[in-house]
C-alpha cells in the first residue's frame, strides 16, 4: 500500500486519570473511506480531537502525510494550521453559524485566504460563487440559501456542515456522526454522498447507526475502539462476527476494568 | 416543492445600508443644525457642549458596541481607552495653557509648567511631557498609545485564550490598575484633579466670552464628522469577509477555529480598532468637558458605557448612538432632578432593559410589530419552505 495520509502510533491522552485514549495506531491510506464505531466512552471525539489539535496526546506520535517531503508532526501545530494543512473535521453536534445565513456558512468555508487583512478585501470571485452554488445543490439547500441557518431542522443543519467541510476543500474528511437526526431517507443519501467523495478525499467516519455503516463501509475497513484502543479492525461482516466485538457491545461477560 | 424562489444573494444587505442611512443623516443633521442653530441663538451655548459630550460618548458606545455586539468579547474597561486618549490630548491642552495659569500670573511660575506640576515642585516639564507642544504630536499619541497598550493586552489575552467572564474581569482590573497609577501624583499626570483650566486649542481660545462657543462649535462639529466616519467604517466592516468571520466568532468561536481562521488575530485587529474609536471619544471629550481625571477610567465608567449599548441595542449600527445619547440625556435630568436616585434609576434601566427587552430599544418596533400581528388571527396560511428565513432587523 501506499504513503498512509493520516499517522497516528502509539498514542495515549489521559484526562483526570481517565485514560481516554490508550497506546492507539492507526493509519489511513489515500482515498480511503475509513469507519470507527465503537461504544459510548471508547474514545472516538477524543481521537478526532488529538488528530485536529484540539487535545495535545500525552505520548505517541500523530503525522499527516505530504505528497511531497517529510511527513507533518501535527501535534506542533494549533487548529487553525491544522485545518489549513488540510485536515477538515465536522463535529458530533452541529456547529453551524446559526445567526449567518446557509449561504454565508458557505462564504466562510470557501477554500482562500484565511488572513486577517485579506478577508477585509475579499470578493467573491465568480468561480467561488459557482463553487457555492454547486455546494448549495449538492447539499440540498439551493432553496433556502437565505435562511438564518439557525432555523434549519437538524439534518439539514448536518448537510449543512458538511457542505462547509466539502467547501474547504480537504484532503482528510473527519465525520463525526453525520447521520444523527436524520431521517432514514436523509441517512441513506449521506451515505451516497460520503461514498463518492472516497478516493478524491481520504474519509474518517465515526458512527453509532450500524445500518448506516453497513451501507459505507461495503468493502472498506472498519475499525472498532474500545477503551481507548482498537479492539479490532477489518471488513463490516468480520467485525460484526468478531466475538470480542459482540461481547463489547451487547455486553456480555466483562466490561474491563471500570 | 415549489420552484426556488430568486432572492438576492446577500439578504442583509438593504437592511445594512437603510440602517446606515437613517445613522448618517441624523448624525448629518446633528453635525449641521445644531452649529446653526447655536450660532443663530435658538440654542444655548451649554446645550451644544452637552451634545457634545453626548457624541463622544457615543463614539465610546460604538467601541464597547464592537467589541461586545459584533465580537463578543465583553470588554468591562473600554473607559480606559476612551480615558487615555483624553490624557494624551490633555496633555497638548495643559501645555497651551501657558503662563495663562494660576501660579504664573502670581509670578511662581517662570517657565509656564502646567500648575499641578508648580504645585508640586517641579521647575522644568518633564521630558516626556515635551513632544506635547506639538498638535500634531498629541493627536498621533491620541492614536498610538491606546493601540499600542490594546495590542499587547489583547495579544496577551487572545494568544492564552481567555475568553467570557474572565476575558471581562481582565479588562476591568487593566483600567482599575491603571486608574490607582493616574490617580499617582508622582505619575506626574495631575493626580487625582487630572487635567483641567483648558484655554486654548490650536490658537482658538475656549473660555472667551466671544470666540469661545465658536471653538466649542467647531469641536462639536469635528466630533459629529468623526462619528460619522467611525459609523460609516464600521458599516463597511459589516459588509467584508472580516464582518462575517467576527460574527461567527461571536457565535461559535470553535468552528472558526476549525475552518482554519486564526480567531486569535481577529479578535485582536477588533480590539485595537476598538481602542482607538474609543480613544478619539476621550480625546474630543476633554476639550468639551473641560476636565480630565482618573474617575473616567474607574470600572464603573466602563460599565456604564456597556450599559448604554445595552439599553440602545448591541450588535447594531445605530443602538449604541442611542444608548448613549438617551441615557446621558436622562441622567443628566435626573441627577438634577432626583440626584440621590439616579443609580438606582440606571439599575432598574439595565435590568428591565435584560429581562424584557434584550434587543435593546431599537428592538421595540419590531417587538412591537409582532405583538400586533399576533394579535390579528393568521389569514395566510405558512408557505412552507420556499419562505425566506426572516432577518435579523
Amino acid at each position: 500500500m501506499s504513503h498512509p495520509i493520516l499517522l497516528v502510533e502509539d498514542v495515549s491522552k489521559t484526562y483526570d486519570g481517565f485514560k481516554a485514549i490508550s497506546d492507539l495506531t492507526f493509519y489511513l491510506y489515500p482515498g480511503e473511506l475509513r469507519t470507527v464505531i465503537g461504544p459510548n466512552g471508547a474514545g472516538k471525539s477524543t481521537f478526532f480531537d488529538l488528530i485536529t489539535g484540539r487535545a495535545r496526546p500525552d505520548k505517541g506520535k500523530i503525522e499527516f502525510g505530504a505528497e511531497a517531503g517529510p511527513n507533518k508532526d501535527l501535534t506542533n501545530y494549533s487548529e487553525y494550521e491544522i485545518n489549513r494543512l488540510g485536515i477538515g473535521r465536522k463535529f458530533q453536534t452541529p456547529s453551524v453559524f446559526v445567526e449567518h445565513t446557509v449561504y454565508h456558512n458557505l462564504v466562510l468555508s470557501i477554500k482562500g485566504n484565511r488572513g486577517v487583512f485579506a478577508s477585509l478585501f475579499h470578493r467573491l470571485s465568480s468561480t467561488e460563487r459557482d463553487r457555492i452554488d454547486e455546494l448549495l445543490k449538492l447539499i440540498r439547500l439551493d432553496n433556502k440559501r437565505n435562511w438564518k441557518s439557525g432555523l434549519l431542522a437538524h439534518g439539514e443543519k448536518q448537510w449543512l456542515e458538511i457542505g462547509m467541510l466539502l467547501a474547504q476543500e480537504p484532503k482528510v474528511l473527519l465525520v463525526d456522526e453525520p447521520a444523527a437526526g436524520m431521517t432514514d431517507e436523509e441517512t441513506h443519501r449521506t451515505g451516497e454522498l460520503l461514498i463518492s467523495l472516497a478516493g478524491r478525499h481520504s474519509i474518517v467516519v465515526i458512527e453509532h447507526d450500524m445500518a448506516f455503516v453497513k451501507q459505507i463501509a461495503r468493502d472498506n475497513p472498519v475499525t472498532v475502539l474500545h477503551q481507548g484502543h482498537v479492539l479490532c479492525e477489518g471488513k463490516f461482516e468480520e467485525v460484526q462476527a468478531n466475538p470480542k466485538v459482540r461481547e463489547v457491545y451487547l455486553g456480555r461477560g466483562k466490561h474491563g476494568t471500570r | 416543492m415549489s420552484s426556488p424562489p430568486t432572492v438576492p444573494l446577500r439578504p442583509l444587505v438593504r437592511s445594512r445600508h437603510r440602517e446606515f442611512l437613517v445613522v448618517g443623516s441624523i448624525l448629518g443633521l446633528l453635525a449641521v443644525g445644531f452649529p446653526l442653530s447655536n450660532a443663530h441663538g435658538w440654542m444655548d451655548d451649554f446645550t451644544i457642549t452637552l451634545w457634545g459630550k453626548y457624541l463622544c460618548y457615543a463614539l465610546l458606545a460604538v467601541s464597547v458596541d464592537l467589541l461586545w455586539g459584533y465580537t463578543g468579547l465583553l470588554s468591562l474597561g473600554q473607559a480606559l481607552f476612551f480615558s487615555l486618549g483624553g490624557y494624551m490630548f490633555g496633555m497638548y491642552l495643559m501645555l497651551q495653557i501657558g503662563m495663562l495659569g494660576s501660579y504664573a500670573k502670581s509670578g511662581q511660575n517662570p517657565n509656564g509648567l502646567p500648575d499641578f506640576m508648580v504645585f508640586l515642585g517641579h521647575t522644568f516639564l518633564p521630558a516626556f511631557w515635551r513632544p506635547f507642544q506639538s498638535f500634531s504630536f498629541a493627536v498621533s499619541m491620541v492614536f498610538v498609545l491606546p493601540g499600542l497598550l490594546a495590542l499587547v493586552f489583547g495579544f496577551l489575552a487572545f494568544r492564552s485564550r481567555i475568553k467570557g467572564v474572565y476575558f471581562s474581569i481582565l479588562t476591568q482590573a487593566l483600567t482599575y490598575g491603571a486608574a490607582l497609577m493616574f490617580f499617582r501624583n508622582d505619575f506626574t499626570m495631575g493626580g487625582n484633579n487630572g487635567f483641567t483650566d483648558f484655554k486654548f486649542i490650536l490658537g482658538h481660545s475656549l473660555v472667551e466670552k466671544g470666540s469661545g462657543p465658536a471653538t466649542m462649535r467647531g469641536l462639536f462639529v469635528v466630533t459629529a464628522v468623526l462619528l460619522l466616519l467611525v459609523c460609516l467604517g464600521c458599516h463597511w466592516l459589516n459588509g467584508t469577509k472580516f464582518g462575517l468571520v467576527r460574527q461567527a466568532i461571536r457565535d461559535g468561536e470553535n468552528r472558526v477555529l476549525f475552518s482554519g481562521y486564526a480567531t486569535a488575530n481577529y479578535k485582536l485587529f477588533v480590539f485595537v480598532a476598538a481602542a482607538m474609536i474609543a480613544a478619539v471619544g476621550g480625546a474630543l471629550f476633554v476639550p468639551q468637558a473641560g476636565i480630565i481625571n482618573p474617575d473616567q477610567m474607574t470600572p464603573d465608567k466602563s460599565i456604564e458605557a456597556v450599559i448604554w449599548v445595552a439599553v440602545g441595542g448591541r450588535g447594531t449600527l445605530i443602538g449604541p448612538i442611542i444608548g448613549a445619547i438617551g441615557v446621558n440625556a436622562l441622567k443628566s435630568w435626573a441627577t438634577h432632578a432626583y440626584p440621590d436616585s439616579w443609580l438606582i434609576i440606571l439599575g432598574l434601566i439595565s435590568l428591565m432593559v435584560v429581562m424584557f427587552l434584550p434587543g435593546g430599544v431599537v428592538s421595540l418596533p419590531a417587538r412591537l410589530a409582532e405583538l400586533w400581528r399576533r394579535r390579528r388571527p393568521a389569514t395566510a396560511p405558512a408557505t412552507g419552505v420556499t419562505k425566506p428565513a426572516p432577518d435579523r432587523a
